[in-house]
């Protein structure tokens, strides 16, 4: 393991998650992700990095909602990188994320048609938002143009703000330090982010857990997020 | 016994047999087979001559027409790069839509021109010898309009320029690993193939268009023709590189189709990882490609007055190819599917609900029309040889094979692994527009072409007439075939 290299890695607790949405804003506030109109979002066309997906059980009177915070799932073999011609989507070997490179970007689409998850979103407007919404955009994140694909980046602005910021100081990031937007946001502490090969770290020390899954494991994608989920567990139970 | 008899003339001055039973049979012959059926050349090159130059008002009436919609697709495509991707009907679950079904549909038909040309050289069936060229040139055209889809389909066709392997200063190579370099590779290296083997098989009637026109053809068929001369040694070297090409170019193709197979095989969407996609899509290509070719073959007999080259021992056989195709093809499907259906994995059994379900108009019209159509009804020599049926038939595999590229490409899409992100497509105007005026621009392209060169590849008919003749035999005339100088 290299000095610099960090292991960024989410817990998803799905017992706690009360599907509020706040991760979903705080992520547009935070990552300049256009706005897309109603009518755009049922054609499918939603630009949220993070989308809570609502499932539900069973039959009336006896159903229940299940919520699914559904984000880049940052995969360790991810199919989306092999696919794209020009290495706009590439792996980062110093923070293990998969990074979008937008400026690489000729809008092929492959990746996210190879994304079993579908968390890639493609600019299909030049984007726009509404007064006064223009006013707050993020100077810390690109506002990506026309054509080009987009995705969670587990806030990799404030990843670096946060190890550089320690390493001016001379030591490496604490546990703690970096906490991206949805993190930050969510009231029922849904999540839990950190450095897996800091063992100190919170995600270290939870991890395994009994209850962990990874969604799609199956496919053989290794992602770096963490679902918690107990056997019968319900929302408002 | 076999006759031999020395005749001194040429060969499309052969002497008619005196026995009247004989010379029925003979006459028979002639009028079934193109090659036992010589004509002077200089009629021929003649007849074509005057073919190429015809331009009525209808002709101009189809040019103006098709060049209307070719000039609707800049169109719409130049809106389309204004205004973004979003005017489509694509969304985040469904990214690849009609644009790359288009995409393998035409690089589709663009494989049967090489198969009947390159492949059927190789094994001397002399039936492709007028049809060669026709075919040719819908593979040439084919490939050109395939080309377009990449560019039309990608986010931001401004920087396309990222995907060539050409240095520059962002001191990054595109990635090897992405099947859509594969692809790229593969499309250019059969299109830069297939047009260096039509154009050496034009050269001799380039150079006989050449010495009957003045002008501006004189000086373009002067200059394409490259001082052909038709000496002894000319034609020895074009024989040697036909055989050359034919070699290199059927591997070619066959690479070509298996590689946009993987497209869809090397990703991990449900229906598309699949380890026969590609000789199941070779299949399909050549299945369409072959009824793209008869089509072709009946508009330019109607419109072009080619009864004498194109006759109906040649859609008997391509009716028969066409047959073998639809066979195959079922073959490959049912395998694909019945497999998958077996298998009864959660995320393909999504995709089999939606094709028999949601879109089962559309999977059960492709069904009878690739299977039911062609198996129905080719069967019958006299459906074969009929224009009408044969028209209708293609038409019918045509509209089968672009559903099948639909059904997998936009349809596949639409069940992806969570169901969260189901959706169901609907293509909207920019597709509909772009896909209509495709075909139109096909068009444009080929009744362009066909009077500016020799659809019919005179020099290989007037071979095969010099090369084949009927002997008689006891009582019976048979048709009998020198082997060239291969």
């Amino acid at each position: 393991m290299a000095e610099n290299e960090h292991k960024w890695t989410m817990i998803v607790d799905l017992d706690k998650c009360t599907g509020c949405q706040a991760c979903v804003i705080a992520c547009h506030a935070e990552n300049n992700v256009p706005i897309a109109s109603e009518n755009e979002v049922i054609r499918g066309r939603g630009q949220h990095w993070i989308r809570i997906e609502r499932y539900w059980e069973g039959s009336f009177p006896e159903i229940q909602a299940r919520f699914i915070p559904v984000f880049c799932q940052q995969c360790n073999n991810a199919p989306c990188e092999p696919v794209c011609p020009t290495y706009a989507s590439y792996h980062s070997d110093e923070e293990h994320l998969n990074v979008q490179v937008y400026n690489r970007c000729v809008g092929t689409r492959y990746c996210g048609n190879n994304c079993p998850y579908k968390v890639r979103v493609f600019n299909w407007y030049q984007p726009q938002w509404d007064e006064p919404l223009n006013q707050q955009l993020n100077p810390d994140v690109s506002v990506r143009e026309a054509g080009v694909m987009e995705k969670c980046t587990f806030c990799i602005q404030r990843i670096r703000r946060g190890v550089e910021a320690a390493h001016l100081e001379g030591r490496d990031v604490a546990d703690g330090e970096v906490v991206p937007a949805c993190v930050q946001a969510c009231p029922a502490n849904v999540f839990t982010f950190g450095d897996l090969y800091d063992p100190e770290s919170e995600v270290s020390k939870r991890l395994p857990d009994q209850r962990q899954a990874k969604l799609l494991e199956h496919l053989g994608t290794e992602p770096a997020v963490y679902y918690l989920k107990g056997g019968e567990s319900h929302v408002g139970e | 016994m076999l006759e031999s008899k020395t005749s001194t003339g040429p060969y499309w001055e052969q002497p008619a047999p005196d026995d009247e039973e004989l010379l029925h049979q003979v006459e028979h012959l002639r009028d079934e087979h193109l090659l036992l059926d010589p004509r002077p050349p200089a009629e021929n090159n003649a007849l074509m001559l005057a073919t190429m130059r015809r331009t009525g008002p209808f002709f101009w009436l189809m040019v103006l027409g098709l060049g209307g919609f070719v000039a609707a697709l800049f169109a719409v495509w130049i809106t389309q790069m204004i205004y973004g991707l979003g005017i489509t009907g694509l969304n985040r679950s469904v990214m690849w839509g009609p644009y790359i079904a288009n995409l393998v549909y035409f690089i589709g038909i663009g494989h049967a021109g090489t198969f009947i040309s390159a492949a059927l050289r190789l094994m001397r069936m002399d039936f492709r010898r007028p049809i060669a060229r026709a075919a040719e040139t819908v593979t040439l055209f084919g490939l050109a309009m395939a080309a377009l889809f990449p560019l039309i389909h990608v986010g931001r066709i401004w920087k396309i320029y990222y995907m060539f392997p050409i240095p520059n200063m962002r001191q990054l190579w595109p990635n090897w690993r992405s099947p859509l370099l594969w692809d790229a590779t593969a499309i250019t290296a059969y299109m830069l193939g297939s047009t260096l083997f039509m154009f050496a098989a034009l050269i001799p009637d380039l150079a006989m268009a050449r010495d009957h026109t003045t002008g501006w053809r004189h000086k373009l068929y002067g200059a394409l023709s490259f001082g052909w001369r038709g000496t002894e040694a000319e034609w020895r070297r074009l024989e040697k590189l036909a055989d050359i090409l034919c070699y290199v170019i059927i591997p070619v193709m066959f690479s070509v189709h298996t590689i946009v197979s993987w497209d869809f095989a090397m990703a991990v969407q449900p229906g598309w990882h699949s380890t026969i996609f590609g000789p199941f899509f070779i299949i399909g290509a050549l299945f369409s490609g072959v009824a793209a070719v008869i089509m072709c073959m009946i508009i330019i007999r109607k419109a072009m007055g080619l009864g004498y080259f194109i006759r109906e021992e040649h859609f008997n056989a391509m009716g028969i190819f066409l047959m073998i195709l639809s066979i195959a093809w079922t073959y490959f499907y049912f395998n694909e599917w019945i497999v998958t259906w077996y298998g009864n994995l959660p995320a393909e059994k999504a995709i089999l609900n939606m094709l028999t379900g949601d879109l089962g108009p559309f999977f059960y019209l492709m069904l009878f029309a690739n299977i039911i159509v062609p198996l129905g009804t080719l069967w019958s020599k006299r459906v074969r040889t009929s224009l009408p049926a044969m028209f209708v038939i293609a038409m019918f595999v045509q509209i089968g094979m672009y559903l099948e590229r639909i059904l997998i490409i936009p349809g596949f899409l639409s069940r992806p692994e969570l169901p969260f992100n189901w959706v169901n497509y609907t293509p909207h105007w920019p597709e509909i527009t772009i896909t209509i005026a495709t075909f139109a621009f096909l068009g444009f392209l080929y009744i362009l072409w066909s009077r500016v060169a020799p659809i019919i590849p005179l020099w290989e008919v007037h071979e095969g007439q010099a090369l084949q003749t009927t002997r008689r035999m006891g009582r019976a005339a048979l048709p009998t075939r020198t082997e060239g100088h291969h």
